[in-house]
């Protein structure tokens, strides 16, 4: 069942670098990531990359495989032809470390910009009600495993280095839409407000909801549906909604015009 | 002589998982200024993996739950040879680590009434397990950093830096604790003054000094061919531990969680999580037999089901009936399905099956266990909507550890050094129930984090012990050596070992000489294999440069491992009886005995010299200790009849 694949790895750092062709053998079931490692133990010994649970869960191993943003180690060889040329390259988004391994500080930057839980004053630890169907699509947001691949993907930021400052991301985006949508955040009671800081601070306007980074999420959570859109929405609702501006117009017209 | 970078902290965390992570919390909640240093990125710690759920007596699903009935269950589980002090506080406290996680933001499965869901979990009297469908480690990995967060957001408003007081330096791993001679001026007995390591990225080394180091690292299961463990899990605070001084204890305890998948073989070992019985999955051997029930052993006979039909009503009815065998502890599922495939009735790539296809409709298995169902999917073509799982035993868990104060998660022995979570030994005894690993790290992990913290709080500002310049010299030329190792190869005769090679004899020879069922002879090889192992692992060499260097990470970790491999081997081969996590081919049965037994393992004297390579003496001396009677109060808690089984005649007297 085994037989030789021809790869493509991008080695290299920051200065620099190319695409390197390896001859290395594949077994039945294994994913790209196993094969990174045989190249490790053999042809290239220094051949950085980041891993760690081999199962998806950890979202360590994010690279591009023939141009696409994915897990290494749940991309399975077998979706490819034995006589595919393989090409893995490291996440673009990102500066280049070495090799397959990029600086994905930008990621932990925006999740250190997003104000954290509010817990609500009034409630004890041991007290939190709350229903499983009001907490659902909080729990579909809180499994990213943080690849970053949607961040990687993102065409606002993908080849646009200079977003990166006003933009957070689908990831952060989302982060920002699971705290509203928590039902005992108390950021309100605090004077905080989540839906106006994803529009000012963390750049909501930017996304034009191409869903991108829900097609490459390994999780297949909705990011843009989910997530993204209804965010929008309710920043809308708050900062201009035509009917409440209409209601509003209408009422005030009333009042001029009374006696 | 190159600079190496030192900076000075309070307290040093060294691991970033749930147990690393809940200490650092806790040592800056005490005003300390903290540093907490991984392996892997911020949130990728091996904790993530956990999947069933944490175990803590709230009673929100059955009432009749209370810390009692979680201290009976622990010591049963780990057949009483569990430090009970630290099964004590654990039961006592885990209810508080884990409603404060909702206070942080955490977001549990809910019960109809709106507090957290409980699931069953083998060896545990009453449903149990807070969870998050299967995918509780992330949620608890998650919730910790994003409390971390909110503290350096904190900082970040007080004094402009998030980094003032709760630093994480990750993708760095440290190779050495260093201490401050003891007044007498010998290092044995000096109190630990920092750590040293270098940047996995940059390969620079830099020492962070600080009065009190606390060990949360983790497993060793990467000595194990066939293991659930990532690369991180190589005994890294283990051997940090012994270097400084300090104690291993019950390192023959190692845990083979029974169902690991078997196929295909790049995914062999990837954990199957005990959910899957839990919720109703059940385990059949190529004759369609349900086997578990042959393999009820007496001290657990009147808490099981004798039938099929009785087993199947206790998911609707728990209190008229009693649980599946299915559930019975990890260690006795692990032996039976080995012991299933070894007489010829295993499934066709030698593991066995498990069903939850037939038990639950595809919506509830899609509900209840979305990653399993995700993981077989994608990386085995599997559908277990419908059709069965093929599982058998994989390394997954050491009970053994750093020998810790119960009360503050202090190392015996090495002042200031402390350990927390998986490589603190003693409070699972010779076997965990799943579940109590993840409240483990939270509840010694706050113990680990206050303890440190008001340690490094005692020492006046300019007087924490001093970290010696010679000694960062010898760390440098130690982490070098690999570098050097082709030139000083040739001088010596030798030819450079490629490390990926020695790491996979290594694994080899600990998953068939150590494994789940060990017999003398077999583990008097596997100390002569670590032996040539340990002498060619000092010529271990790499090429290349120190930036971001795999071959080179892993010739410095083969030292962790091999140490640990011995521990593991020397302890096995010393205890002669099977309990828990170690069992005898030659020594089948139990012996009460041994309960009070501790095995220790410390380093020997004369291994700092380079030529201790010693193939028959090796580097670990072993010491038996006789472990203090447990209280009586908690002795209570269990009937006489039980007690009888396992401990002495003298014992239930006195």
């Amino acid at each position: 069942m085994s037989y030789q694949a021809r790869f493509k790895v991008w080695r290299g750092d920051a200065d620099g670098g190319g695409l390197v062709d390896y001859e290395v053998t594949v077994n039945e079931g294994e994913v790209v990531l196993d094969i990174i490692h045989r190249l490790q133990a053999t042809a290239a010994p220094d051949m950085a990359v980041r891993w760690n649970c081999k199962a998806g869960k950890c979202g360590s191993c994010s690279a591009e495989i023939n141009g696409r943003p994915r897990l290494m180690c749940m991309t399975r060889m077998s979706v490819f032809d034995p006589a595919e040329t393989i090409t893995v390259t490291p996440m673009r988004a990102f500066p280049v470390v070495r090799d397959l391994v990029t600086d994905v500080s930008y990621n932990y930057a925006k999740a250190r910009e997003v104000p954290s839980f509010v817990p609500p004053a009034h409630l004890k630890p041991g007290e939190y009600r709350m229903h499983q169907e009001d907490v659902g699509r909080v729990q579909e947001f809180r499994k990213c495993i943080e690849c970053f691949l949607c961040q990687d993907t993102c065409h606002v930021v993908r080849d646009h280095e200079e977003n990166k400052t006003a933009f957070a991301g689908p990831r952060f985006l989302m982060r920002v839409a699971e705290l509203d949508m928590h039902p005992l955040d108390a950021a309100a009671e605090e004077g905080l407000d989540r839906r106006r800081g994803a529009r000012e601070d963390h750049g909501l306007g930017y996304c034009n909801i191409t869903k991108c980074c829900s097609e490459v999420c390994p999780e297949h959570i909705k990011i843009t549906d989910n997530a993204l859109i209804p965010l929008k929405e309710r920043v809308v609702d708050r900062s201009y909604d035509p009917l409440v501006w209409l209601g509003n117009k209408i009422r005030r017209r009333g009042a001029e015009h009374a006696p | 002589m190159t600079r190496v970078d030192r900076q000075a902290w309070d307290v040093v965390v060294v691991g970033a998982g749930g147990a690393g992570l809940r200490a650092a919390i806790e040592a800056r909640e005490q005003g300390l200024r903290c540093a907490v240093i991984c392996k892997s990125l911020f949130g990728k710690a091996h904790t993530v993996m956990a999947e069933g759920g944490i175990a803590a007596s709230m009673g929100n699903v059955n009432s009749n739950d209370d810390w009692q009935v979680h201290f009976r269950d622990t010591m049963r589980g780990g057949k009483f040879l569990n430090n009970w002090r630290m099964a004590e506080l654990h039961a006592q406290e885990a209810p508080d680590r884990v409603w404060e996680l909702e206070t942080w933001g955490a977001v549990f499965d809910r019960t109809p009434d709106g507090r957290i869901s409980q699931r069953n979990f083998g060896g545990h009297e009453y449903p149990r397990l807070a969870h998050v469908g299967d995918r509780t480690g992330l949620e608890l990995i998650r919730t910790l950093q994003q409390k971390i967060v909110s503290l350096q957001q904190e900082d970040e408003r007080e004094y402009g830096d998030y980094e003032a007081r709760l630093k994480v330096f990750q993708e760095c791993t440290v190779t050495r604790v260093l201490k401050a001679p003891s007044k007498s001026g010998s290092a044995a007995g000096g109190r630990v003054s920092g750590v040293f390591g270098y940047e996995r990225e940059s390969g620079r080394f830099f020492v962070l000094e600080a009065p009190s180091v606390v060990l949360a690292t983790g497993g060793i299961g990467k000595s194990f061919k066939v293991t659930s463990n990532s690369w991180e899990y190589t005994g890294d605070g283990h051997a940090l531990a012994l270097l400084a001084g300090a104690r291993l204890i019950n390192m023959e305890f190692v845990q083979f969680h029974p169902t690991g998948m078997v196929w295909p073989p790049s995914v062999k070992g990837i954990l199957v999580t005990e959910s899957v019985r839990g919720d109703g999955g059940v385990l059949r051997n190529s004759d369609g037999k349900r086997f578990m029930f042959d393999y009820v052993p007496d001290v657990f006979k009147e808490k099981y089901a004798e039938s099929e039909a009785e087993g199947d009503r206790w998911y609707t009815d728990p209190d008229h009936n009693r649980r599946p065998p299915e559930l019975l502890p990890r260690d006795e599922v692990a032996r039976a399905i080995n012991a299933e495939v070894k007489a010829g009735r295993g499934s066709p790539h030698g593991g066995v099956f498990l069903d939850v296809s037939t038990r639950m409709s595809a919506e509830a298995i899609q509900r209840k266990l979305p990653s399993m169902h995700h993981q077989f999917k994608e990386l085995a073509d599997v559908d277990i909507t419908a059709e069965p799982m093929e599982v058998g035993p994989t390394c997954h868990y050491v009970m053994g550890g750093v020998e810790v104060d119960p009360d503050t998660a202090a190392a015996v022995g090495v002042p200031g050094l402390f350990a927390a979570g998986e490589v603190a030994g003693g409070m699972h005894g010779s076997n965990r129930l799943g579940g109590n690993s993840l409240s483990d790290l939270l509840v010694f992990g706050r113990r680990a984090g206050l303890h440190a913290a008001r340690y490094a709080a005692a020492f006046a500002t300019g007087a924490a012990p001093a970290v010696a310049e010679a000694d960062i010299e010898l760390a440098e030329a130690e982490a070098l050596r690999p570098f050097g190792a082709e030139a000083a190869g040739n001088a010596s005769g030798g030819v450079a070992e490629n490390p990926y090679t020695l790491h996979q004899e290594l694994q080899q020879a600990m998953g068939d000489l150590v494994g789940i069922i060990r017999r003398a002879s077999e583990m008097e090889e596997a100390l002569h294999r670590l032996a040539g192992l340990r002498a060619r692992a000092r010529r271990a060499g790499v090429e290349g440069h120190r930036q971001f260097n795999p071959g080179w990470h892993l010739a410095l970790d083969l030292r962790n491992m091999l140490l640990v491999s011995e521990c593991v081997a020397r302890a096995a081969l010393e205890r002669e009886e099977s309990r828990g996590g170690h069992t005898r081919d030659d020594h089948p049965g139990m012996d009460r005995r041994w309960r009070r037994v501790n095995l220790v393992c410390r380093l020997a004297d004369e291994s700092a010299e380079p030529a201790a390579a010693d193939s028959v003496l090796g580097l670990i001396r072993l010491e038996r200790l006789e472990t203090p009677p447990i209280r009586g109060d908690l002795l209570e808690l269990f009937e006489k009849e039980e007690l009888r089984k396992y401990l002495t005649d003298e014992e239930l007297t006195s």
